[in-house]
C-alpha cells in the first residue's frame, strides 16, 4: 500500500538536432526518479541539463523516447490529469484578469460560474491578493503574477505539484516570501511536490529530499541527498543553521563537476544546448 | 489642445494655399492662362459647395448608400473569412504547409487587376464590389490571424493544457483571444482597402456609387466634384476606422497601452 505518486522509469529523451538531423540530441538518459506521497522532492542540476524536460514528462506534455512514467502506479497517457504545473515563464493568460486566471481551470472542466469565482476569490485572498480580482496581468508585479498562478494550480487540488524553477525570476527578497508561502500551503496538505531548480540553497531549505542531475548531454540522478531539517522552517533564517551548512557543502562537492562540465560544455563550439 | 490647434492650422495652410493657388482673378505665374490652375485642380469653395448641394437636394445619399453597403460587406465578409481560414492554416501545420506556395503567390497578386474578371461573373451590381473589396481584405485579415495563432506563448498554450483545456477549449480561450490583437490591428489597415474595392469596382462599371459619381465627373473634366466625392470618401472612411478603433478599446482591454505606437 505504498505506491509512489510520481515514478519515472528509465525515461530517455532524444531531439531531432538543428543542425545536425542524422545525430539526435539526447537531453535526458536512462533516467529513473520516485516520489513519495506527500514528499517534497527538489530537483538540482547545472543549466541546460534537461531538468524542464524531465518535468516536461512528467507533466505529460512530452513523451519520453523510452521509458515509462507511473501516476499512482498507473502508466501515464497524455497529460497528467493529477498534477498542476508551475512554469519558470509568464503562464497567465494576459487576456483575462487575475480573478478569471484563477478560475480558468475550474472553468475548462466545467465548473458551474458562480461556484468557480466563489472558489476563485477564495483562493485570491489565501495568496494575498485579495482586492487584485480585476486586474489584467500586466498591471501585476511579477511576485503578484506568481501568486495568481500557484492559485491557479491550487484550486484544481492537484495530488502532484511540477514546479519548474518557478521563483527564479524574482528578486531574492520576494522569492523568500514566495518560498515561505509555498511551505505554508504545502504543509496544510501535503501534496507530493518535485520543485526543480538550479539553486541549491532553494532546494535544500524547501525540500525533503534533493535529486542531483548530471550535466548533458544524456542527463540523469546522480545523487540523492535526504534533508533532515526539521519543519517547519523559515527559508530565509535556516540558512544559517549548521546542519544547514553541513548539507550544502556535502551536495556541493558532488554537483561541482558536473556544474564545472556544463559548463565547459558550453564553452565548446558547435555543441546544441537544451533548454 | 495646443496640438489640436496646430493640427487645424496645417488645415487652414493647406486649404487657404489651395485656395489662392487655384483662384483664376490671380494672375498665372505657372500656366499660361490663369484658369487652368482652377480646371486642373479645383477651387475649395466650389468642392465644398457641390458636397452641400449634394446633401441639400438629396442625390448623393442614394449613391453613399451604395457604396458603404459595399465596402461595409467586403469589411465584414473578409475579416470572417480571414479569420476562419486564418485559425485554420495556422493550427493545422500540414495544411498550411500544402497552401503556403498558393497564399503566396495570390498575396503576391496585384488583385486589383481582378475586377475586370469579377465584372465578369457577377455583373455590375453590387456583388462584383464586394467580392475585390473581400479579395482585398481577406489576405490582411488572414495573414495577422495565421501569425497571431503560431505566436501563441508556448507556455501560455501548455499552463492552459495543464488546466484541463482540450481542444475546443484552446481554441476559444488562447488562440482566439491571442490572434483578436493581431486581427485589429489588420482592421485598421483594411477599412480602406475596403473602400479601395468598392470605388474601383464602380470606377470601373457601375450606374451608381460615388465610385461611379467620380467616374462621371472626370469624363466631363468637372474636377471640383472629382474632389468632393474624395473628400466624402475620406470622411467616411475615417468613420469606419473610428468605429473600429472603439470596438478595439472596448475588446482588448486587457492590453497594456501607453506605449503610444498607433497614435500614428
Amino acid at each position: 500500500m505504498n505506491v509512489p505518486s510520481l515514478a519515472l522509469e528509465r525515461i530517455t529523451c532524444r531531439f531531432a538536432s538543428a543542425d545536425d538531423p542524422a545525430q539526435p540530441y539526447t537531453a535526458v538518459l536512462d533516467a529513473s526518479l520516485t516520489v513519495q506521497a506527500g514528499e517534497f522532492v527538489a530537483v538540482v542540476g547545472p543549466t541546460g541539463c534537461g531538468k524542464s524536460t524531465l518535468l516536461n514528462v512528467a507533466a505529460g506534455l512530452l513523451a519520453p523516447s523510452s521509458g515509462t512514467v507511473r501516476v499512482f502506479g498507473e502508466p501515464l497517457n497524455g497529460i497528467n490529469r493529477r498534477a498542476g504545473y508551475m512554469f519558470q515563464a509568464e503562464a497567465l493568460m494576459p487576456w483575462r484578469t487575475a480573478l478569471a486566471n484563477v478560475c480558468a481551470g475550474l472553468q475548462f472542466r466545467g465548473v458551474e460560474e458562480t461556484e468557480a469565482r466563489r472558489r476563485g476569490t477564495e483562493w485570491l485572498e489565501r495568496v494575498g491578493l485579495g482586492g487584485f480580482g480585476s486586474r489584467y496581468p500586466h498591471q501585476l508585479s511579477g511576485g503578484m503574477r506568481k501568486r495568481v498562478a500557484l492559485a491557479q494550480m491550487l484550486i484544481l487540488n492537484p495530488e502532484i505539484l511540477l514546479m519548474d524553477e518557478p521563483f527564479s525570476a524574482l528578486d531574492v527578497q520576494t522569492r523568500q516570501l514566495m518560498e515561505n508561502e509555498l511551505l505554508a500551503l504545502w504543509s496544510a496538505d501535503r501534496k507530493s511536490v518535485v520543485f526543480i531548480t538550479h539553486d541549491l540553497e532553494e532546494a535544500i531549505a524547501l525540500s525533503d529530499r534533493v535529486v542531483v542531475l548530471s550535466a548533458g548531454p544524456g542527463t540523469r540522478p546522480i545523487g540523492d541527498y535526504p534533508i533532515d531539517l526539521p519543519r517547519p522552517r523559515d527559508v530565509s533564517e535556516i540558512r544559517l543553521e549548521s546542519r544547514f551548512v553541513e548539507l550544502h557543502s556535502r551536495i556541493w562537492h558532488a554537483m561541482k563537476q558536473e556544474v564545472v562540465k556544463a559548463y565547459l560544455r558550453q564553452l565548446s563550439p558547435g555543441r546544441a544546448t537544451a533548454e | 489642445m495646443k496640438v489640436v490647434s496646430l493640427q487645424l492650422l496645417v488645415l487652414a495652410v493647406v486649404l487657404g494655399a489651395w485656395a489662392l493657388l487655384t483662384n483664376p482673378s490671380i494672375p498665372a505665374f505657372y500656366f499660361d492662362d490663369p484658369n487652368k490652375a482652377a480646371f486642373f485642380f479645383g477651387e475649395p469653395a466650389k468642392v465644398f459647395l457641390c458636397i452641400v448641394r449634394w446633401f441639400a437636394s438629396g442625390e448623393i445619399y442614394g449613391h453613399l448608400w451604395v457604396t458603404l453597403v459595399e465596402t461595409l460587406l467586403a469589411f465584414v465578409l473578409g475579416t470572417a473569412g480571414g479569420v476562419a481560414i486564418g485559425l485554420w492554416l495556422g493550427l493545422a501545420p500540414l495544411a498550411s504547409a500544402i497552401f503556403d506556395p498558393y497564399i503566396k503567390a495570390l498575396n503576391a497578386m496585384p488583385r486589383v487587376i481582378l475586377a475586370p474578371i469579377f465584372m465578369v461573373w457577377f455583373g455590375l451590381g453590387i456583388a462584383s464590389k464586394v467580392a475585390l473589396g473581400f479579395t482585398l481584405v481577406f489576405f490582411i485579415v488572414f495573414f495577422n490571424v495565421y501569425q497571431g495563432v503560431r505566436e501563441v506563448s508556448p507556455t501560455v498554450l501548455a499552463n492552459a493544457r495543464m488546466l484541463g483545456a482540450g481542444r475546443r477549449q484552446l481554441l476559444q480561450h488562447v488562440f482566439m483571444p491571442s490572434a483578436l490583437s493581431w486581427v485589429f490591428a489588420s482592421l485598421h489597415n483594411s477599412v480602406g482597402l475596403a473602400f479601395v474595392g468598392a470605388v474601383v469596382g464602380e470606377y470601373l462599371g457601375s450606374a451608381e456609387g460615388i465610385g461611379y459619381l467620380i467616374h462621371q465627373a472626370e469624363g466631363v473634366f468637372d474636377i471640383n466634384t472629382v474632389f468632393a466625392g474624395i473628400i466624402l470618401l475620406t470622411v467616411f472612411a475615417l468613420l469606419l476606422d473610428l468605429t473600429v478603433g472603439l470596438l478595439e478599446r472596448r475588446l482588448m482591454a486587457w492590453q497594456p497601452r501607453g506605449a503610444g505606437a498607433d497614435s500614428l
